[in-house]
């Protein structure tokens, strides 16, 4: 993978969500999907938002996009042409037109016409590595060239706010390496990047990150803010350290964590952010009555 | 394999529509071909001109109906009346008692004609049949312009559904939500081409129709096309709702069966209208099918004047705007974004309109 992204300098107006309450559902079925969530997303950057499934993920991506409707909170976000919305899995993208037919119609959308549409097409297709499978059929590409597709027709009318649903999820190391750059790319353009991601060493990557459980946030900041606001104390052995629900698996090793200050001759684990991650969830859990 | 029929039956619980159809489908079926499978006509509408309207009219027994009888008319308004589809049969009768009388039948209505021909056949008074519309009472002159109806029903409600409901599935609907459509421009971009093809099916099966089977085109092009961009609007607005109420490519194709099935059996299609009893005729009635049949029946065999294809024209036009409305306000819906069912209280939304 390329470097971390490096933020950029921030200019113009910053989107994002402030304060965000979505609810679905009525009455007895009602369930809130995000509380009281904020996300900014600044110009030039990429803020990722991180959370096991069903934490809220795509429901705030959604909200960007003007396709969720907060019950409260405020959103800000481009006029919708200036925004590009990439769904999880590659979702947005017609199996049954060609890679440059699907372009097309995308830029016909935008009214992207002529040699500045080709100019584009181009471009977005060679830094993809997509230039060579123009004329195959969407639907016959592999899963990582049709996230990438799908990339660059989000990124194809060069939008202001672009918001992407785990785009490297289910894509080999190569393509998100591929995928990566292309983000970077974008940002250092000067769009706003929003992504979900469940690959938490892609959320270091952002210039900020957001964890979200179960609608709530966990943690938000720089990944080092994030890093550096983890809960507790994670130290590494061979066997659980305590309660095994408390304990993790990394590898060969196994990972624990407990709540409050290190404990005599205890050597705390310097946490990467899988490891911030399990442990502020830990925390809520804990908190909330007991490890679920 | 307890559990395998344990997981069937589960599976199939949840499936409402399909235990609707394994339930239902049985019991429509029963209702409709008990009381709607007749080919018998009982009861033929019949006009008696001429100077001997009277006597002959009083001569005439079942199936016979005789709805008018006339001393001052004679040939022409008898053509004139079938022609418009006022009657079955329009007797014209001799200047004296003994002179036979002429009954000309309206061939188009294909079981109508034959009854009316067996019944002349059979009755004492000297009448002879002259059938007109179709004098050798070919069915395939009356089932061409019913299947292209019902070709155009396939194509409008099941292919539509189907495709759109392709772009719900694949997450492509969601996409364009998001693109700087107007809900309008995406559901007319969806059933313009479908229209399209339609329409072409419509001329190709029309004219394939004339060509190999000799079917007659007698009447009013504009008119035959007014009533099928009508007819086809109906169905395309079945389609696009049926989308709306699918999940995926196979109920939408269950629900499009369930709505082009009964057409074909109570269009008047295969049974006649008249021979179905008024519990089912009245279903018949609702369906676009059948006013399709009458303007296709009418206008390609018959020459009917615009003056008696109103009604179906009126009708199909209703069903068009009430289909396409509900079609296109449900699509619109599917498009709009997911809003909370409870107040908001402070939304707001920075520049993100389109």
């Amino acid at each position: 993978m390329n470097g971390p992204t490096a933020p950029a300098a921030a200019t113009g107006p910053q989107w994002g969500a402030s304060g965000v309450t979505v609810v679905f559902g009525k009455g007895s079925a009602q369930v809130t999907a995000l509380s009281e969530v904020s996300f900014p997303v600044p110009r030039g950057q990429v803020a990722a938002v991180v959370g096991g499934d069903g934490a809220g993920k795509t429901t705030l991506l959604r909200t960007l996009v003007s396709r969720v409707g907060p019950v409260s909170g405020t959103v800000s976000a481009p006029p919708q042409r200036q925004c590009a919305f990439m769904p999880t899995g590659a979702s947005g993208v017609w199996v049954d037109l060609s890679v440059e037919e699907n372009l097309n119609f995308v830029g016909a959308a935008y009214g992207l016409t002529g040699p500045d549409l080709e100019q584009r097409k181009a471009r977005l297709l060679e830094t993809a590595d997509l230039a060579k499978a123009r004329d195959r059929l969407a639907g016959r590409l592999s899963g990582g060239m049709r996230q990438k597709l799908a990339f660059c027709m989000a990124m194809l009318h060069e939008p202001d706010l672009l918001v992407l649903d785990e785009p490297s999820t289910g894509v080999d190391p190569v393509s998100r390496v591929d995928l990566w750059r292309l983000i970077s790319h974008a940002a250092a353009q000067g769009a706003a990047v929003a992504m979900a991601t469940t690959y938490l060493d892609e959320a270091e990557r952002a210039s900020t990150v957001l964890v979200l459980d179960d609608g709530h946030v966990l943690a938000q900041g720089t990944p080092s803010e994030v890093l550096a606001a983890t809960p507790g104390v994670i130290t590494t052995g061979t066997a659980p350290a305590g309660d095994p629900d408390l304990s993790w698996r990394r590898g060969r090793a196994v990972h624990s964590w407990h709540p409050g200050p290190a404990r005599p001759g205890e050597n705390a684990l310097t946490p990467d952010m899988e490891d911030s991650v399990i442990a502020a969830t830990l925390a809520r859990h804990t908190t909330a009555g007991g490890v679920t | 394999m307890k559990s395998m029929i344990l997981k069937e039956f589960l599976e199939l619980r949840r499936d409402k529509r399909t235990m609707a159809m394994i339930i239902g489908l049985p019991l429509i079926l029963l209702v409709i071909f008990g009381y709607a499978a007749r080919f018998d006509v009982t009861d033929l509408k019949t006009d008696v001109y001429g100077p001997q309207a009277k006597t002959v009219a009083g001569q005439l027994k079942d199936p016979f109906d005789v709805k008018e009888t006339s001393t001052s008319k004679g040939k022409d308004q008898a053509e004139q009346a079938l022609r418009e589809g006022t009657v079955d049969v329009a007797i014209v009768t001799g200047s004296s008692p003994s002179e036979p009388s002429t009954a000309y039948i309206n061939g188009a209505n294909l079981f109508a004609a034959q009854t009316a021909v067996a019944s002349i056949a059979t009755s004492e008074a000297p009448i002879k049949p002259d059938v007109l519309f179709n004098p050798d009472l070919e069915t395939s002159w009356v089932m061409v312009p019913a299947l292209v109806g019902m070709i155009m029903a396939l194509i409008g409600t099941l292919i539509t559904a189907i495709g759109l409901v392709k772009e719900r599935q694949a997450g492509t609907l969601e996409q364009l939500a998001v693109m700087p459509f107007k809900p309008t421009d995406v559901i007319a971009g969806k059933i313009v081409p479908y229209f399209i093809l339609g329409a072409f099916d419509l001329v190709l099966v029309t004219v394939l129709g004339c060509l190999l089977f000799g079917v007659p085109f007698n009447g009013n092009v504009l008119i035959f096309a007014l009533g099928s961009a009508l007819f086809l609007l109906a169905v395309l607005g079945l389609g696009v709702l049926i989308s709306t109420v699918s999940q995926n490519q196979g109920q939408a194709m269950q629900v499009a069966m369930m709505s082009i099935m009964p057409q074909i059996l109570l269009s008047g299609m295969i049974f006649p209208l008249e021979s179905m009893t008024w519990g089912v005729r009245w279903i018949g009635y609702l369906l676009p099918l059948t006013w399709f049949n009458k303007i296709a029946n009418g206008v390609m065999l018959r020459d009917a004047p615009l003056s008696s294809l109103w009604v179906p024209l009126l009708v199909l036009a209703a069903m068009a705007v009430l289909l396409l409305g509900a079609a296109v306000l449900r699509f619109r819906r599917d498009l709009a974004p997911a809003m909370p069912k409870i107040p908001a209280k402070t939304t707001a939304t920075a520049g993100a309109g389109r």
